[in-house]
């Protein structure tokens, strides 16, 4: 039964040299992404400390993890997170570069460009650090404060049970904004610039514009920006461990911190998958809306 | 065939190497017990920032030639969560440098250190150096088998500024816990910071520090030490205790800490204390040279005073603990290297120049000079008063390896923060005790 003949007839040496090309990316993928994630879920069935030997519990640990209120606050925690780390940067975003699409072409917009994208190459764990001096009590933040009256209000920012996770989530608003700015803004050079024009003439003003024309068509880029800054939320790790570490009092713990916590320092690996393949889950569950989003624009 | 000849001949080999050294007297075995003269690497993981066990090496490398060091270091923080990897990986250390023992031993990460502490005679030193490293059969800490050394035997209490001590009319350190109050009240009066102290998630919560020297103060230490061992049926939440954590929470709200504290890492309080933020801190001999650095002539120290009248003062006192991985390749030479930082004249006195601590060792040797005017002077009178008073506590925050991140640093954050009185300190964190020891 030889009759079936290759899909591609004398393309099969392209087919062997596509594969080859492709191998090194794909196995790299698969051993230290796709491999790690099917483990965290088998671990997240099993009773391990690590090293001995592994005993299976079943659903124990995700019963766990949501029989116990201080787990489950982590994942509170993140979705408040999200709207410092995704809706701020991403509307203050959209308007800043709209803004400069308006006013500031040319040399200032790429100078205002470059200011606001700096965060990004700052490696979180500094700008953490750097963050935490300047919320301190005699810090700066505080210092301006006072030099302006506003000595009531001065506070250590990351050690107070009400304005910790806020402080937390400005950090993040500080390094995302110029991320979402920069995408956005270079999204809208590339939009017809006589839709604008036309828009002018007719007398629409900048909100109207902005309503109207920039915002329905960078609908893709806000997903992006939506997805990225979202995971960025939930998925935190490195700004909240610098800065407070969960504290105080567990009001900034986030699900990383707490995964970090029972799978390293509790020796608890079954839970701590199970945590964290929950919150893969979260994950997908709040990011597919934007997805959508970004297919029927 | 030849195979099998080769494996019948070498497990005979070994067969006759094990009946010799199960025949080995035991004076035999303890001149085999050394670094030998062959080139020899010691695999280390110390902790950062902490000099004493880095200058150890140096010397001991001075003074055996063929011992040479590969030292890798980390936080405390990572410390604690890399040392289960360490202990059980294909290469683990010789030396380590232990922030929690008991699991480890339990889970038979650590070398039995018994058989050495017979050839060496540290059975003979006295008792509290060796057994808050001991664990029994049944898990638990404070008898038992020999798991761990100390590099030395640090002691925790007050340190106070000198300066200003005196301008709250302190003369000599308070032998009560009710004049130390009062001394705290008067230096509120006058306007000062009366504790300064760190309490910061990152740094953990050092408000554990005057919690458990009230608990002291006002109760027993044996009840503090069964909990830490984890002793069956002990608990932390016991009438005295609670009247300890009431007091600290009356010290919370009568503004006796700064009140930023839970933002408060450890170096900024001790950086703020040496520029005079605070009269008391509590704190470690371990920070001895750098207070005799920065606030030289000006820091002074005591142990917490008793509640009693002409009661024994109690302190928390641990030794600076160090292991040997079970699978370690040189552990002869790491027990070796335990045993000379105890006994060598030098190393004695790295021990307390550096370490600002008691060396530890047999108890006829005498105590390394200290430099005149030093802190280390007052913390080494101080804890010979412990020692022959036998109060001495290992730490509540090392009970269990995450009762710190999980129980004390989050429920007295949020004592701080007027979210969690005396009794639910205590309820919460025996709950988070139990929680733990019984996964």
């Amino acid at each position: 039964m030889n009759s079936r003949r290759p899909p591609f007839a004398g393309g099969r040496w392209e087919h062997v040299v596509g594969w080859l090309f492709v191998i090194p990316a794909l196995v790299m993928y698969g051993a230290f992404v796709l491999l790690p994630l099917l483990m965290s879920v088998q671990y997240s069935f099993v009773r391990w400390n690590g090293f001995g030997p592994m005993t299976w519990v079943g659903l124990d640990n995700y019963i766990r993890v949501l029989e116990d209120p201080d787990l489950l606050g982590t994942i509170f925690n993140s979705l408040r997170l999200v709207v410092f780390f995704s809706f701020i940067p991403v509307s203050l975003g959209l308007v800043i570069a709209s803004i400069m699409h308006r006013t500031a072409t040319g040399r200032y917009g790429a100078l205002a460009r470059t200011v606001l994208f700096l965060p990004q190459v700052i490696p979180l764990v500094a700008a953490g650090i750097i963050w935490g001096r300047l919320l301190s009590l005699p810090g700066l933040v505080n210092e301006i404060l006072r030099a302006i009256g506003l000595d009531d209000v001065t506070r250590a920012w990351l050690g107070d049970f009400d304005w910790a996770l806020p402080a937390v989530g400005f950090i993040g608003v500080w390094v995302l904004l110029g991320f979402c700015t920069v995408l956005l803004s270079t999204a809208m050079t590339k939009l017809d610039p006589s839709l604008f024009e036309s828009a002018r003439i007719d007398g629409a003003s900048w909100f109207t514009e902005f309503i109207r024309i920039t915002v329905p068509l960078l609908r893709n880029e806000i997903g992006v920006c939506l997805t990225v800054t979202v995971i960025a939320a939930l998925a935190a790790f490195d700004i909240v461990y610098v800065s407070t570490a969960g504290g105080p009092g567990n009001s900034t713990a986030v699900p990383g911190i707490q995964i970090y916590i029972l799978a390293f320092t509790e020796q608890r690996i079954g839970p701590a998958s199970a945590l964290a393949v929950m919150l893969t889950a979260l994950v997908l569950i709040v990011i597919l809306p934007f997805q959508r989003l970004n297919r029927e624009a | 065939m030849k195979r099998s000849f080769y494996l019948i001949f070498s497990a005979l080999a070994v067969f006759a190497m094990f009946m010799a050294v199960a025949r080995t007297p035991k004076a035999v075995a303890q001149d085999a017990i050394d670094c030998g003269t062959e080139p020899i690497t010691l695999r280390g993981y110390f902790e950062t920032g902490f000099d004493l066990p880095f200058r150890l090496a140096e010397e001991f490398t001075k003074q055996y030639p063929n011992v040479t060091w590969d030292i890798s270091q980390d936080q405390f923080a990572n410390l604690i969560n890399a040392t289960p990897r360490l202990l059980s990986g294909d290469n683990p250390p010789d030396l380590i440098r232990l922030p929690t023992m008991v699991s480890f031993a339990n889970q038979g990460l650590l070398k039995n250190l018994d058989e050495y502490a017979e050839a060496f005679g540290w059975n003979d030193w006295p008792v509290p150096q060796l057994n808050q490293n001991r664990v029994a059969e049944d898990g638990t800490r404070g008898s038992g088998s020999l798991y761990a050394m100390g590099l030395n035997y640090s002691l925790t209490g007050i340190f106070y500024n000198r300066d200003q001590a005196a301008q709250i009319g302190m003369t000599e350190p308070p032998t009560t816990l009710a004049e130390f109050e009062a001394l705290l009240a008067a230096a509120k009066e006058a306007g000062l910071l009366p504790i300064m102290q760190w309490g910061s998630a990152q740094s953990g919560m050092g408000l554990a520090f005057p919690l458990q020297a009230l608990m002291a103060s006002v109760g027993s230490v044996d009840p503090i030490n069964n909990w830490i061992f984890q002793k069956p049926g002990a608990t932390i939440d016991t009438p005295e205790n609670l009247v300890a954590a009431q007091h600290l929470a009356d010290w919370i709200s009568n503004g006796y800490f700064p009140e930023d504290i839970n933002a408060i890492e450890y170096t900024d309080a001790n950086a703020r204390f040496s520029e005079g933020e605070g009269v008391f801190i509590f704190n470690g001999d371990w920070q001895n040279a750098a207070y005799d650095a920065t606030m030289s002539g000006n820091v002074g120290f005591f142990v917490m005073p008793s509640a009693e009248e002409g009661g024994s003062p109690a302190a928390m006192s641990a030794p600076l603990t160090f292991g040997i991985a079970a699978n370690a390749v040189n552990a002869d030479c790491a027990a070796f290297f335990f045993n000379w930082v105890g006994t060598n004249e030098v190393a004695r006195q790295i021990g307390v120049d550096v370490g600002g601590s008691n060396p530890g060792g047999p108890s006829g040797l005498p105590m390394p000079a200290v430099a005149e005017g030093s802190i280390t002077n007052e913390t080494l009178a101080a804890g010979s008063v412990i020692g022959e008073a036998g109060t001495s506590m290992d730490f509540i925050a090392n009970a269990t390896s995450a009762i710190f991140a999980q129980g004390w640093t989050p429920e007295l954050q949020k004592m701080v923060g007027g979210r969690q009185d005396a009794a639910g300190l205590l309820q919460t964190v025996q709950a988070e005790y139990e929680r733990q020891l019984s996964e």
